[in-house]
């Protein structure tokens, strides 16, 4: 089958090798016969969200993310119904708070969402960076699924939303929750980037299987080898559990001297 | 050991000369004293103190001991590396960048160390804790050459008072450590801020965000690459600065030559690159061995025959020409100390191993390493490569910068890729995801075993690529060093 991919702003946001997911998206399903037709999305080019299977939206750092945030809070409506329809949809990092309802900035400015995720950002005055392992329920079947996250932002959930998965190891949406990700219908919002899917192959069918369901198959993937993907994630695990691979809450005051010092060759 | 051994050490070091002058002002306000002869005693003390930290480091074989005694004295007395720069009568030269700053001020080396006593951080020891190990370390100097982190840019600055800065170029390196790039030029526009205005400042005007730094100051040298036969066809992947600095339109680029680093304009401000001071022209890279170009400068033109490959090598080039200018080098030494450079350890370092060789290019962010790639490209893909990712603090805890790489060229070429390092399989999964037959790719994460596989599949007279991160660099040239292939590098100054 085709499955229909937007790529939204790939120009703008690709600072957490947004790409890699893309690439793992396009051979797992060619291995399964499947062909991605994927549409890079700019800001003020036309789209109509329903009229794809999966929806993908990267990371970025402050500045290109303030240039794109206008474009995208005017999808919101387009991108919710496509939601609701069943389009599959991933948001890494900045795409994750873009698509929450905004943003507050450290000087108390507000920066639109396009509100698909019930949730809010807010910057916090320490960035939580490090490896990641979370606990996430996929199918009725518990998996973990291990990545790196480096936000400023604070994510807080409105009651009752559902997080993607429970923090194993590492910050997660605030540091404190426990919790991390934020899920709706098939789409799925996370800070877990390094990228994502290449060792967490079980998240990435799952977002094809949905893919494919909307494209009007039965989203039924068969298995595939995945022994390097496995090794990997298991790599990135043991970082996560180990104290010094989850690394350290870093100032971003001017002057913090703590990052300063740390050694460097 | 007593305080009270220390300072014997340090009232013998004083009777022989060896510091002797006093403490200047900052250490005293630090401190919170007058008296300069008591001030000059305790800077002994100390610096006597953090020396011998460096030997018994050396000695034990930890790493050179090239930033122990640097940490000790900023523990101790931070104010001291100001009288320690204040010293040296020639002042102070700093080289900053995200890539380029050690091959910048090993060039720097060459073309001053005639002219000069140089205290240099030649082995990389770039935060404040090195620099200051430099400036303990050298104690005849005459000028210090200091190659300084990005993100200890400005408190460098503020201690040691430079008398020029070079800004080579800011590309997305290790955000988990450094943040983003904004972040660094907002720190960068800091360091600026509190230059002196006697200071040159130098930057690279391909950079639009390095450049913008440079507005608005008079006494700036602005260098940059004019010879648009060398464009790439397009921005790559991790083209960092695409948008305007000013009012964030695309910039729309006449030419595009290593990364963002080129000639761009913006379409809705007019935002565009400032005109060169210092340029390079008629560029003729001559695959692995070499380049040549004409350096344009104000004091005349000139061929310079770069023993190095690669466009990004002309850069550094420039940047080192325009800091040597600064400092009232002639054309004529600039053209020879470029001429008889030889590259910065594990930079881009030729390995003799028994009947075959090692081609070590350092990879460490994806400009870096997309100029790595392409330097083999030109020069012929060996049929062999290991490729090693570690992810320690200096390599970066986050490795998702290798999927910015455009490894493409070499996954099209090579006939065997040996993945290792601490993720490897990391690695591995970047090269299969990409379509590299898994039966042309083995996982080796030890270094050693790797490198031995890898000479192993290498004909007798042929060479082995390797390119390795910044951690695993260092390991696998003690490996080379263990086997007596190369020297230790706090020995082996160029």
């Amino acid at each position: 089958m085709r499955i229909r991919v937007a790529h939204l702003y790939p120009n703008y946001l690709n600072i957490y090798a947004d790409r890699g997911n893309i690439a793992v998206f396009e051979r797992r399903a060619s291995l399964r016969g499947h062909a991605l037709d994927v549409t890079a999305v700019e800001p003020g080019d036309p789209l109509d969200p329903s009229a794809f299977d999966l929806v993908y939206v990267g990371g970025g750092q402050d500045r290109e993310q303030a240039l794109v945030a206008p474009d995208l809070a005017l999808r919101g409506d387009a991108l919710r119904s496509a939601v609701a329809g069943g389009t599959a949809l991933l948001a890494v990092c900045g795409g994750y708070q873009l698509l929450g309802r905004g943003y507050r900035g450290r000087d108390g400015s507000w920066l639109a969402g396009a509100g698909i995720f019930p949730l809010e950002t807010a910057a916090g005055e320490k960035r939580l960076i490090g490896n990641v392992l979370l606990e996430v329920e996929l199918d009725g079947k518990r998996v973990t699924v291990a990545g790196f996250e480096n936000h400023a932002g604070r994510t807080l959930l409105d009651p009752g939303a559902t997080a993607l998965g429970r923090v194993l190891a590492g910050h997660g949406n605030d540091g404190s929750s426990g919790f991390e990700g934020c899920r709706v219908h098939a789409a799925i919002g996370t800070y877990l980037h390094g990228p994502l899917l290449p060792r967490n192959p079980v998240l990435a069918d799952w977002l094809l299987a949905r893919a494919l369901e909307h494209a009007g198959g039965d989203g039924v993937l068969e298995p595939l080898g995945d022994e390097l993907e496995r090794v990997a994630h298991a790599v990135a695990a043991g970082r996560a559990r180990s104290r010094s691979g989850r690394s350290a809450i870093r100032d971003v005051r001017p002057g913090a001297r703590a990052a300063w010092r740390s050694a460097r060759p | 050991m007593t305080v009270e051994h220390y300072a014997k050490t340090a009232s013998g070091a004083e009777r022989s000369g060896v510091i002797p002058e006093p403490a200047t002002g900052a250490l005293a306000i630090l401190q919170g004293r007058v008296g300069s002869e008591r001030m000059g005693a305790r800077l002994t003390v100390e610096t006597s103190a953090a020396r011998l930290v460096g030997r018994l480091s050396r000695a034990a074989g930890r790493g050179g001991g090239t930033t122990l005694p640097g940490k000790l004295l900023w523990k101790i007395d931070p104010g001291a590396v100001d009288a320690l720069a204040a010293r040296l009568p020639a002042g102070v030269a700093v080289v900053s960048a995200t890539n380029g700053k050690t091959t910048t001020s090993a060039m720097l080396a060459r073309i001053l160390g005639a002219r000069y006593r140089l205290a240099w951080n030649n082995s990389g020891a770039n935060l404040a804790s090195g620099v200051a190990s430099t400036l303990l370390a050298a104690r005849d100097a005459d000028l210090g050459l200091l190659e300084v982190d990005e993100f200890a840019l400005p408190e460098v600055i503020q201690h040691v008072r430079p008398r020029v800065v070079s800004l080579g170029n800011l590309f997305r390196d290790q955000l988990d450590r450094y943040g983003e790039l904004e972040h660094i030029a907002e720190r960068w526009r800091d360091a600026v801020a509190i230059l002196p205005s006697a200071s040159t400042l130098i930057v690279n005007a391909d950079d639009p965000l390095v450049a913008d730094l440079a507005s608005g100051r008079g006494g700036s040298l602005r260098f940059g690459v004019d010879d648009p036969r060398l464009a790439r066809p397009v921005l790559q992947h991790a083209a960092d600065s695409k948008y305007c600095v000013r009012c964030g339109e695309p910039y729309r680029y006449a030419v595009a030559y290593v990364g963002h680093l080129g000639d761009y304009q913006c379409p809705a401000c007019g935002h565009a690159r400032p005109q060169l001071d210092v340029s390079a022209r008629s560029i003729d890279l001559q695959a692995l061995d070499a380049s040549a170009f004409d350096l344009v400068t104000p004091a005349g033109t000139a061929r310079v025959h770069l023993p190095l490959p690669g466009l990004y090598n002309v850069y550094n080039a420039l940047a080192a020409a325009s800091v040597a200018l600064a400092l009232d080098a002639s054309l004529d030494e600039i053209v020879s100390g470029l001429g008889a450079f030889t590259a910065a350890f594990g930079r881009f370092e030729r390995i003799e191993a028994g009947d075959r060789r090692i081609l070590m290019l350092l990879i460490k962010n994806p400009a870096g390493a997309n100029e790595a790639v392409r330097t083999l490209e030109e020069g012929g893909v060996p049929r062999t490569l290991v490729i090693a990712l570690n992810d320690r603090i200096a390599d970066g805890r986050d490795v998702s910068w290798i999927w910015d790489v455009d490894f493409e060229p070499l996954l099209e070429q090579a006939e065997t890729i040996i993945a290792s390092g601490e993720r490897a399989a990391e690695l591995a999964l970047r090269f299969t995801y990409a379509g590299f037959p898994s039966s042309q790719l083995e996982v080796i994460p030890d270094l050693r075993e790797a490198l031995d596989r890898g000479l192993s599949l290498v004909p007798a007279g042929e060479e082995l690529g390797v390119l390795p991160t910044y951690t695993a660099m260092l390991d696998l040239r003690a490996i080379a060093v263990a086997r007596g292939l190369v020297r230790p590098f706090w020995e082996g100054t160029p």
